[in-house]
């Protein structure tokens, strides 16, 4: 039983399966961005596995972007919650309709 | 085999926990059920060699990222129960597994198609963190300033964004001073 490349690319699609349902079926918008959070590390798993089966660093330095990225957008994405939060009352995606025609 | 039972493993908990996450219907659940998803993870960093990119996995998602969100949920009322949207379930799973297939695809046809070279092979008789500082500090330099510039815009913004009216205290006010602010709040915030 040895584990292949394969095997954590098929574990990669499902928890990015995963991400996208949560993506799709959460209305709460910070359980959105922990949705968003599992498909950035389901990436990064893609990432790591093809770095080490291929020999190559690559995979791993832009899975270190990634978390990069990922960190920033959480503390932006985190102060404009609480901003809404603080005029609104609530962070329901459906009641952010203030730019409907 | 240790390595395989290592992977099944991690890869069930992993997808248990992130299932409870895009299901649960108490934020602080989902919540602790995705740092436990992020330590799973870094598990498998360790088992494919990438000892540096799991430390840096359990240091800055579980701690600062989660903790960040913890510090978040403070200001929401994250006891009430959450709404979730009533749509057509065959419709989003459907939709999401072909989305997930597609980026596979994506990711799996230049392998298939060509043999790939190695652009920056393993450096032999360094442990991985050596090997991750070589290249990242060699070739990868200018992303790697670059993230940095993009992580101090990223504070400013957090700091600025949520820093507003912080230096009023709601417990050393009495009860008019409250309203009168809230009156000035929604004022300046409508």
């Amino acid at each position: 039983m040895e584990i292949g490349l394969n095997h954590y690319l098929v574990l990669s699609t499902i928890l990015f399966a995963i991400g996208l349902v949560g993506v799709m079926r959460r209305k709460n918008l910070l359980l959105l961005f922990f949705a968003t959070e599992i498909l950035l590390n389901s990436v990064n798993i893609a990432f790591a596995a093809i770095s080490h089966y291929y020999g190559d660093l690559t995979g791993q330095m832009f899975a270190f972007f990634v978390i990069a990225i990922a960190a920033s957008e959480v503390a932006v994405g985190l102060g404009l919650l609480i901003v809404w939060f603080k005029r609104h009352g609530n962070i329901d995606l459906d009641t952010m309709t203030s730019m409907r025609g | 085999m240790f390595e395989a039972i290592a992977f099944y493993l991690f890869a069930f908990l992993t997808i248990v926990m992130f299932y409870i996450v895009v299901t649960t219907k108490q934020a602080l659940y989902a919540l602790t059920a995705l740092a436990a998803g992020m330590i799973f993870i870094s598990a498998f960093f360790f088992i494919l060699g990438a000892d540096f990119l799991g430390a840096v996995q359990i240091i800055v998602y579980t701690g600062a990222v989660m903790a960040l969100y913890a510090f978040g949920m403070m200001f929401f009322d994250s006891t009430r129960d959450i709404k979730e949207k009533q749509g057509n379930k065959f419709i989003v799973v459907g939709l999401a597994t072909l989305a997930a297939v597609l980026v596979v695809v994506i990711f799996a046809a230049p392998m298939v198609s060509e043999n790939i070279v190695a652009f920056y092979p393993h450096v032999e008789g360094v442990g991985n963190t050596q090997e991750v500082g070589l290249v990242l500090f060699t070739k990868y330099l200018i992303p790697f300033e670059v993230a940095a510039v993009m992580l101090l815009v990223a504070m400013v913004a957090g700091i600025v964004l949520a820093g507003k009216k912080m230096d009023l205290s709601l417990t050393l006010m009495n009860a008019e001073e409250i309203k009168e602010a809230e009156e000035k709040n929604k004022k300046v915030l409508s």
